[in-house]
């Protein structure tokens, strides 16, 4: 459909990078996913939270089809994403950076090599470029001095630091993150969170499943309130958030802060919350 | 006693040329089990249902039919069947060589499943193809964790490798047998066929070690 007029200076920047169009899933003849539809626009960085089960994840997965939803569409840059083209499926996945709770590094490669194989593997560099590459990567997260040590000798904020720098190194037109720091160490946090401001300040576009609601409030354009494999709230952090807001998101957001507090006790005041 | 010694080193070529024989089967029923074994590996793990139980048959079969058996079955009468002209030799590094593979698949399937399901949807997140995965990712990982069960049944193998005397082919347990029949040194070279087992097991077993410890990752040894 063509827009008439003024509308179509905006064009470019409205349109959405990815989006999600009715999509559901289900696994084990469970309904995990029902009808969700979001999308982000270029440089927007989107929010996810919700409590355990809720479908975080599979939703961040169908997203890339790693998990391929059993309904709706996907869309990248206004394009159709058709699944079953396998060829089709590998390069969008490659302009989709995931990252995960738990890292996923290549323990057989060092730094280095986590970051490089797939630009040599899937972009087809040199084996020269790509190290090179890899390092100017590694070098946007802080670790150019930890190219040569492998995944066991790097620290749980370092590798999830390594695994943005591979995501990055593909130039994904956006990231999705799922939870990337609830497996981290609290000390470890705020390095992996301040590549991912940067990342936002930097323009790109992602989606992210956290608990980190200080990142939310402060950085999210948009929070989206998952339960029962839907959307049920969405809205910016100055909207769901607000105080007596009385939305479930802000409920949810306090008795996770009232657990963690409980869970932290006495040294409640050592609670890792961003700047 | 000199004249013993003297007699037994003139028999020694005969039973030396019997070792490279071992030798020569236990390579190339290795070689043969590894290059099924790993195939079957992954389809024992990623392929479809239909795959999976045709593995299963395959690795039940192999490994439940002693080895005796197949080597008569093959050799006798397989071959003989489809007017193949299999040599003695040939016939035994096949026979071992399929029976390794269903035990060397299940060494590296237990590699395979060791490894976190999330290396392949990493793999995969990056755009990689199944192929690329398993062939970048799965496997240089699986591989090393399966070394020293592999280890293991190079250590079997060889001793299995003794069976295929009984189709005449002259390997060293053949050539030992041979030589003390004729000579009536029963003690003496059995003694020492045993002995050249053993050292071909511990100069195996060491560069096997090597390659373990070559092949390890940094952070990962046991302090
Ligand atoms: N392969 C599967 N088969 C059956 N059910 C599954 C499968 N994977 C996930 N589920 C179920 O789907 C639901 C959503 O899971 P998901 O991991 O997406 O939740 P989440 O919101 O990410 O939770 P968390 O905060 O704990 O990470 C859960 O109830 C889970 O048990
Ligand atoms: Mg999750």
């Amino acid at each position: 459909m063509r827009v008439e007029g003024a509308a179509c200076v905006n064009e470019p920047r409205e349109q959405s990078v990815l989006r999600l169009e009715g999509v559901g899933k289900s696994l084990g003849g469970r309904r995990i996913l029902n009808d969700v539809s979001l999308s982000l626009r270029k440089g927007e960085l989107k929010v996810l939270i919700g409590p355990s089960g809720a479908g975080k994840s599979t939703l961040l997965q169908c997203a890339n089809c790693l998990i391929r939803p059993d309904q709706g569409e996907i869309f990248l840059d206004g394009e159709r994403l058709n699944q079953h083209n396998s060829g089709q499926l590998r390069l969008f996945r490659r302009q989709v950076g995931m990252i995960f709770q738990d890292f996923n590094l290549f323990d057989h490669l060092s730094a280095q090599g986590n970051v490089s194989i797939a630009l040599e593997k899937v972009r087809g560099l040199s084996r020269r470029e790509a190290g090179e590459r890899a390092l100017a990567e590694l070098a946007r997260v802080g670790l150019a001095d930890r190219a040569a040590l492998y995944p066991a000798e790097l620290s749980g904020g370092q590798k999830q630091r390594v695994a943005l720098a591979r995501a990055l190194a593909m130039d994904p037109r956006a990231i999705l993150l799922d939870e990337p720091t609830s497996a981290l160490d609290p000390e470890l946090v705020g390095e992996v969170l301040a590549v991912i401001r940067d990342l936002a300040a930097g323009g790109m576009t992602m989606l992210m499943a956290t608990h980190q609601m200080d990142f939310a409030r402060a950085l999210a354009d948009e929070i989206l309130f998952m339960d029962n494999g839907r959307i049920i709230e969405q809205g910016g952090p100055d909207v769901l958030l607000r105080q007596g807001a009385g939305t479930r998101t802000l409920d949810f957001c306090t008795r996770l802060s009232l657990e963690l507090a409980g869970r932290d006790g006495l040294k409640a005041n050592g609670l890792e919350l961003l700047p | 006693m000199l004249e013993d010694i003297y007699a037994v080193a003139g028999e020694l070529p005969y039973i030396l040329f019997g070792s490279l024989i071992t030798l020569e089967v236990v390579f190339f029923s290795l070689a043969l089990g590894l290059v099924l074994g790993i195939p079957l590996a992954l389809a024992q793990v990623y392929g479809p249902p239909a795959l999976i139980r045709l593995v299963g048959l395959y690795v039940w079969f192999f490994r439940g039919t002693p080895i005796l058996v197949l080597l008569y079955l093959f050799y006798f009468g397989l071959f003989i069947a489809l007017r193949l002209d299999v040599s003695a030799l040939a016939s035994s590094c096949i026979v071992l060589g399929l029976t390794s593979a269903a035990y060397q698949a299940q060494i590296f399937r237990g590699g395979i499943e060791a490894l976190p399901h999330g290396q392949l949807k990493a793999a995969r997140a990056l755009g990689m193809s199944d192929l690329q995965g398993i062939r970048h990712v799965i496997l240089p990982q699986a591989l090393r964790l399966a070394l020293p069960g592999w280890s293991n049944e190079f250590s079997i193998l060889l001793k299995d490798s003794a069976l295929v005397h009984v189709l005449g082919v002259p390997e060293l347990l053949a050539a030992s047998h041979h030589v003390a029949s004729r000579t009536g040194g029963h003690f003496t070279y059995y003694i020492l066929a045993g002995l050249i087992y053993l050292s071909i097991t511990l100069v195996g077993l060491k560069l096997l070690r090597g390659l373990e410890a070559k092949t390890r990752l940094p952070g990962h040894a046991h302090a």
